[in-house]
Formats: structure tokens, sequence, C-alpha cells
């Protein structure tokens, strides 16, 4: 047991000596790309005694490699002991030298061999990473570092992150270090330094912060209280219930952002309908499969640009807007056109074709859901701090859904093409009459709704499943927020989709998710009946017919 | 001679109907006969298999012509039909689970199967006198009832027409297939109420049972559209159908349009109840998938191909759809999907009057020609 103990101070002296910065000046880029080249070798202890190598060498590099290698997702080339790391396309692999980031081609899963680690080695590497994240030069990663370490508290990291305040500049980074060691301070014999971090947890969000103060007010089988100094009890007490305060209006805030990035999503899947059905009276239930068409696009351009997943989001916008543009046109041309002014009978045609398409996607791609990848720069979130985080994605979508949504109201605000659309709409033969080819500007009109129905299927294929089925599951909710928002009207659309997002959300806690959404829809059956044109009727004489 | 005059006689136009009744009567007939005295090896021997499709075809047949008296004849484009069905469905499977006692996989005389499984220690109030037949058959008309009188009269007092109406009778069925596919409320979530064993006391599984069941709902199928044909052709059926070409019209001279858009809702909602009701001993299961908004479309596909407003335009149509989804499932799975969707889009743009328009039209056409 002591030997064990020693063995591992033993570890942490040696980790400490090694990674003092300063002593490795003189190393060169070349000695560390070949000490990482050599951790192809098969013995552990060599492989320790690399990575103390790697850690005490300066080079920005290391920690990424290190990390990687932790996560298990270090490997070898068989035949030049390469180091790489790989990334699954189709049925083989993608392969990238860890130094440079070249890409080296596609090989079968034989060709390369895992960097194996065992527990010592990993724990040795958690310790060296959280030590050099420390040291980092980026605030973030040294945040994120005191966080990780936050999260599995103990005596060794409080003394790490003590070493590190006397070091550290940054005002953040310092009170999340303080945070962290007081943590354990709060379990220290001195009175004096209870009180004190009893006094710092009180102001913190950090999950532990609160259940360490519960903690002191526990009380043992005879009823005793565990924290004999009545003081402290009440300091803890007191901060309990400010961090309770604090929680509350971070899980309110929370609340509302997830509604809010709800409601865009609906907003995305609601504003193509919102042109097709709301500006041209066209019931379209092939309007799921307008999006499926977009999401399917995105996938196709991932496969023909395998390299460059970051960008691919940026080519599939315009080309699914294209493509599922040309499809509302041509189903525009071929079938809707001889439906004007017979609302249910686009209905079951729209419908129609909403099966065939679906159908069109089975026989093409198979009837088996396809994985879209997301891009880097989408992953993550933003951690304002411990106890609220914004997803990237999330906000990403928010930002992204009122860009369409401006782009498609000034659309019809501001150019001639709008003015026709809205002229067509509210009164055909006069619109005629004054010259405007209306049979052309009904296909555009279409076109353009399909195509933003083509767009939201982008956002939703980094969202969901992309498959066959992925029209379907939205085509109601769509329908929902245009008729909640009143139809043939955008704005409408905007605060009817918003105020059901956020609904939602805030109705999910107490009711579950799919309680939340029947209560939903009922709400909203309850309220088309007291105002049967939605929350923004259209007004004017064109409504009458 | 005698053959053709009768021929004749029964393609005239208002004769459609009584044709489509015979036909009924001869398959009400034969099919049992084929089924139970011609022998296995006969070619003409028809599989209990088959009697069960047939009969499938009918309950279909049944919620068809409810859903034919609303639109065709009332102009109410309901896409929410399935629930009336499924509701239905959902009484009588009910019942038929009581009847399971403690033959369960559990063996537990008073729960179902998956209320054991969710450790449930008493039945819900609302499974109450579900082991009682007359109990059940009551609720078969008594729930979609009260359910389409409640939704009717909350959308039809504030005018919620058209387009708005399909839309918010689809968020209906929609809210209902999401309340189903909950365990909590005690239906048996996502499997639904399956492995019924008995009915009445008869094994679900012989085929006599089938054919009775096969009979009775011919027979439903039968009173089911002479009713509804009685209703269409009385003064009230008439209100209706003024109501459905103008409404305000027919308000402006006097008539309560509310009241006769909520009972023929009513009515029509209690025929589906009672298909489904029908449906379900027969398949043998019933989940929330029946609620789904897909169905009840597929239901006005139906009647659309068939040819709204004459009521039995919508069992042919019924029938016609359902026979060739189980022929192209089984012979070209991936183009039954193509051909359902082609013929949504076909019927629509070209036949806006059904299958039987088109023979209304080529009769037109022919007697013109002859006078």
């Amino acid at each position: 047991m002591t030997k064990k103990i020693t063995i591992k101070l033993c570890f942490i002296f040696l980790s400490l000596l090694f990674a003092y910065p300063g002593q490795a000046e003189e190393n060169t880029p070349v000695e560390f790309e070949s000490l990482v080249g050599q951790l192809s070798v098969n013995s552990y202890s060599k492989k320790e005694a690399i990575i103390y190598k790697i850690a005490a060498i300066k080079d920005s590099r290391k920690v990424a490699i290190l990390q990687t290698m932790l996560d298990g997702e270090l490997y070898y080339r068989k035949q030049d002991k390469r180091i790489i790391i790989r990334k699954k396309s189709a049925e083989q692999y993608r392969i990238t030298d860890v130094l440079n980031k070249k890409s080296l081609g596609l090989v079968d899963s034989g060709a390369m061999k895992k960097v194996k680690v065992n527990n010592k080695l990993r724990r040795i590497l958690r310790g060296i990473i959280a030590r050099l994240s420390l040291e980092d030069e980026s605030k973030k990663i040294r945040l994120a570092a005191v966080y990780n370490i936050q999260k599995n508290i103990n005596d060794s990291g409080a003394t790490l992150l003590r070493e590190s305040l006397s070091t550290e500049k940054d005002e953040d980074v310092r009170e999340a270090m303080i945070t962290g060691v007081a943590l354990m301070d709060v379990l220290s014999e001195d009175k004096d330094t209870r009180i004190k971090s009893v006094a710092i947890l009180a102001e913190s969000v950090v999950p532990l912060a609160k259940s360490r103060l519960e903690d002191i007010l526990e009380k043992d089988d005879q009823g005793q209280y565990l924290e004999s100094d009545a003081r402290i009890r009440a300091l803890a007490k007191k901060g309990i219930d400010n961090i309770e305060s604090k929680l509350s209006v971070y899980s309110f805030l929370e609340t509302a952002f997830f509604g809010l990035s709800l409601g865009s999503v609906l907003l995305l899947i609601a504003v193509g309908l919102a042109i097709t059905f709301g500006v041209m009276g066209v019931i379209n239930m092939a309007h799921g499969e307008l999006m499926m068409i977009g999401a399917y696009t995105t996938y196709v351009v991932q496969l023909m640009m395998p390299d460059y997943i970051d960008y691919s989001l940026f080519v599939a916008i315009p080309l699914a807007f294209v493509v599922a543009g040309l499809f509302g046109i041509v189903i525009e041309r071929s079938v809707i056109r001889f439906l004007y002014g017979r609302p249910l009978e686009t209905l079951l045609a729209t419908f129609g074709i909403s099966l065939i398409l679906q159908q069109m996607v089975r026989s093409i791609f198979s009837p088996l859901n396809r994985s879209v990848a997301t891009p880097e720069w989408m992953s993550g979130s933003f951690e304002i701090n411990a106890a609220f985080s914004l997803t990237y994605n999330r906000f990403y979508v928010i930002i992204f859904s009122l860009m369409v949504f401006f782009f498609l109201l000034a659309l019809l605000k501001k150019t001639s093409l709008g003015l026709q659309v809205r002229a067509v709409s509210q009164n055909r033969a006069m619109a005629k009459a004054v010259g405007v080819r209306s049979e052309w500007v009904d296909a555009l009109t279409f076109g353009l709704g399909s195509g933003i129905a083509g767009v939201a299927g982008v956002a939703l294929s980094q969202l969901t499943n992309v498959g066959p089925n992925l029209g379907q599951t939205y085509i109601i909710d769509s329908f929902m927020v245009v008729v909640f928002g009143g139809v043939g009207n955008l704005w409408g659309t905007l605060v009817s989709a918003m105020s059901l997002g956020v609904f939602n959300k805030f109705l999910e806690p107490w009711a579950g998710a799919v309680l939340a959404k029947i209560l939903v829809l009922v709400l909203i059956i309850l309220f088309i009946q007291k105002r049967p044109r939605g929350m923004f009727p259209q007004k004017g004489r064109a409504v009458e017919n | 001679m005698l053959a053709q005059t009768l021929f004749k006689r029964l393609l005239k136009d208002d004769k459609g109907g009584d044709r489509m009744l015979t036909v009924l009567l001869a398959v009400l007939v034969l099919v049992p006969i084929l089924n139970l005295l011609v022998p296995e090896s006969s070619v003409f021997h028809l599989s209990t298999y088959t009697v069960t499709l047939l009969g499938k075809y009918l309950t279909f047949a049944l919620l068809a012509i409810a859903l034919d008296l609303v639109w065709g004849y009332c102009g109410i484009l309901s896409l929410g039909h399935g629930a009336f069905f499924a509701l239905g469905g959902y009484a009588m499977g009910m019942y038929l689970m009581r009847q399971i006692g403690d033959r369960g996989v559990y063996g537990n005389a008073e729960l179902p199967d998956f209320m054991v499984f969710l450790d449930w220690s008493e039945l819900p109030w609302y499974w109450q006198g579900f082991d009682m037949f007359w109990f059940a058959v009551v609720m078969v008309a008594l729930v979609p009832g009260v359910l389409a009188f409640i939704f009717g009269w909350l959308a039809f007092r504030s005018r919620v027409t058209g387009v708005y109406l399909s839309i918010i009778t689809q968020a209906l069925t929609y809210a209902l297939m999401l309340a189903f596919f909950r365990n909590e409320m005690g239906f048996g979530g996502n499997n639904g109420l399956t492995d019924f064993k008995d009915i009445l006391g008869f094994d679900l599984q012989s085929d006599v049972t089938r054919i009775a069941l096969f009979c009775v709902s011919g027979l439903a199928l039968l009173v089911g559209y002479l009713v509804s044909r009685f209703i269409v052709n009385s003064k009230f059926g008439r209100v209706v159908v003024a109501v459905r070409d103008a409404e305000d019209r027919a308000r402006f001279i006097g008539y309560n349009v509310e009241q006769y858009k909520l009972w023929i809702f009513v009515f029509s909602a209690v025929l589906a109840g009672i298909a489904g009701a029908l449906y379900v001993p027969q398949v043998g299961i019933i989940n929330p998938g029946e609620f789904s908004p897909l169905n009840s479309i597929e239901l006005a596909i139906w009647v659309a191909i068939g040819g709204r407003g004459t009521l039995y335009g919508a069992v042919i149509g019924a029938i016609l759809v359902n026979y060739s989804k189980t022929y192209f499932t089984g012979v070209l799975p991936e183009v039954w999907l193509f051909a359902l969707g082609g013929l949504f889009v076909v019927v629509t743009l070209f036949l806006p009057r059904g299958i039987v328009g088109v023979r209304d039209k080529r009769r037109k056409k022919t007697s013109e020609a002859q006078a």
C-alpha cells in the first residue's frame, strides 16, 4: 500500500520535473517528430519514457497528440510505422499524418495498428495533459482544463491548481482555480479555511459546490450535524440559497435558448411552406419531401468532397436551394397549375408526389438512414460558466433561420418578383390585366418556396437522421406553425414559430417531451377555434374567397 | 334476353349502389361456402388468410363510407378519420385484452401483460367494464362519437372550414398518436394491444370465427351503406348537400348549418369507430400507428379514387386500392409507392369524380350518341 503511494508520488514528482518550462528550449521540431514517431513501440515502459520526453519538449502539437493517444485514437501505419489518425469513410479508413496533417489516402483497417495504452499510461497522460493545459497560452484551453480538474477534484488536483494560481494572470481562470481549491478546502480540518471556502463556494455555480455545501448540512445517525460549527452551517445554508437562485436564472435562460433554437428549426421548416401554402394557397404535402431532397443534397455534396467537410455546407446550401427549387418548378408546371383554387385537391395530388419522392429516394439511396457529417466549427459549445453553456449548432441554427427569413422577406417586399408574387396572390385576374405573367410568377414562387424547403433540409441534415421519412416527421409541425401564425403572413410565421418553440421547451420540464408536444397541438386546435385565421390574419378582400 | 335487361337496369346511374350491394351479398354467401365447404385440395377453396384479408377490406370500405358522408356530401375533408377508426379499434382491443385473462405470459388474471410489465398494481379506471362485451360495443360507438361531438361542436361553431379544418383534424389524430405512444396512457404504448385469444368465447384463430367476423363485417358494411344512403336521401341529407354547395346561402335561408354539420360528423365518426372495432379482431393487433396522419390521408385517397359523393364509389375505391396495395407490396414492393403516388396525382388531375365518374361520363356520351 505504502509502496503504491510512493510510486505515485514518484510519478508526480517526475512529471513535474519534466514539465518544468524553460528546460527544453534547445529542442527542435525534428526531435519532437522523431519522438512521436517512436510511439509505435510495443513496450509500455518505453512509451512511458517517450511520453515524458514529449511532454518536456516545447511544441504546439503535443497536447493534441497526447490527447488523441489518451482517447485511443492514435494509430500507426504498418508499412512505415508512421503515426496517423484515421476517419471512417464507407468501407475503408481515410488516414492522416498526425504531425503534418497531410492526408495519406484510403486504407483498409488491416494496414494500421493502434498505439495501445494501458491504465498506467492513461493516468500519466491525464496528469501530463492537465498540467500542460494549465500552462497553455490559450485562455480557453486553460479554463477547460480547470473545469476538468474541478469535475473530479482530489488532493493532487487541488495542489496542481494551487501551484498554477501563482502564475495565472487571467481573472476568469483564477476564479475557476480558486473555486476548485475551495472544493477541497471545505473538507479541511481547519475552521477558518472551511469558512473561507464556504464563502467562495457560495458564489459558484459549479455542480459540485452545491453538493459540498449540502454535505455540511447533513446529519449523522445520531441526528448530530457533521459540521459542528453553527456559523459555518448558517453560511452554507445561505450559500445554497444563493446558488439555487443563480441556477434558476441560468436554467431559465437555458430553456429560453433551447426554445428559441427549437423555434428557429420550426421557422426554417415552415417558412418555405408559408410561401407555397400561405401565399399561393397550395396545401403542399410534398413540402417535407422537398426538405428531404435538400438533406440528401448535403449528403451527396459531402460524398463528393470528403476532404472538405468543413466547407461542405457552404456548397450544399445554394445547391440544395437550386435542386429543391427545380423539383418545385417541375411539380408546379406538371401538376399544381391545373389545381389552383382547389386547395383540397392540391393536398391529395401533392401527397401523391410526396410518396413518389420518398420512394425515389428509397430506390436511389436505400431505405436506410444516411449519415451526414457535422463540420468541426458546428460542434462544441460556448461556455459562459459551469452552469450555462450554449452549443454552437443551436446557435448557428438560430442565426441561419433568421437569415433565411429576412432574405425571403426582402425578396417579397423589395424586389419586382416579390411585388408580382404578392399581386398574383391577391388578385390574379387584375395582375394579369396589368401585364404580370402570372404563370411564370406561379412557377417561380413555387420554386422559391421549394428551394427554401431545400435549404431547411440542409439544416435538418445537421440535426436529425437523413432518411426517406425525414419529411413526414416535420410536415405536420410546419403546417401547424403556418396556420397558427396566420396564412399569408411571413411575420406571423416568425412569431408563431418562436412562440411555439419557446412554449414547448418551457412545458417540457414538467410535462415531458411528448406530453408537451401534445399540449401544444391541443392548444393550437383550441386557438384555431378562437381565431380561425391564425394569430395575424391577412386583411383585405382576398381573404373572403 | 332477360339477363340482358337485368344487366342494363343494374348499370343505370342510380343503380350503381344496388349493384354494389348485389355483389356484396353474393360475396357474403360465396365466401363462407368456398372457405368452409369446398375441400382444401380444390382450386375453388378460399384460404382463411384470404377471408381475413377480404374481411379487412370490408372494414376499410365501411370507413371509406364514413369519410364519404362528411367529405362527399358535406364538404368537410376530415384528415382525422383514422383517429375515430383507431379509437373504435382500441375499445374492441381492450375487450379482447380482458378476454385473455390469465392466459397471458405473466398469467395475471386481472391485468394485461403490458401492465404487469410496467409494474402496475391495478386496472386503471378507464379499463373498468371492458370485460363485458356489451360495454365494449357501447364504447366503440360512444368514444369516437363523443370526441367527434366535442371537436365538431368547437370547430363548426367557430366556423373553421375548408383547409383549416383539414389541418386541425390532422393535428387531432397526430396528437392522439403521440398520446397513445406513451406507456403512461395505459394502452400498451408502442406495441399496442395484441395477442388476443378469443371473442365471446370463440377462438379467434379458428376458421369458423374468421368467417363469422367476415360476415359480420359484410353485414355492417351493408347496413352502414343502407343507413347512410337513407340519410343522404332524406331531408336532412338534402340540407347537408346544400351546406356543402353554398354554406352561407343555407345559413341565410334559416338552416342551422352547424347542427347539420355536427350530426353528420358525429354519425360518420361512429361508423368509423364500428369499422375499427371489426378490423381489430381480424388483424389481431391495434397500435398507435393506426392514428398516424398518413393513414387518414390514404383514406381520403380511397374515397377520391372511387368517387366522392356516391357512397358506393367509396366502397369501390377502398377495396380496389387496398387490393392493389396487397398485390403490389407482395409482388413489386418498390413499385407500390410510385403507383399509389401516381394514382393520387392522376385521379386528382384527370378524374375529379373518381372511377365512378368515368363510368358515368362514358354512359352519358353513349346515351348522347344514341339520342
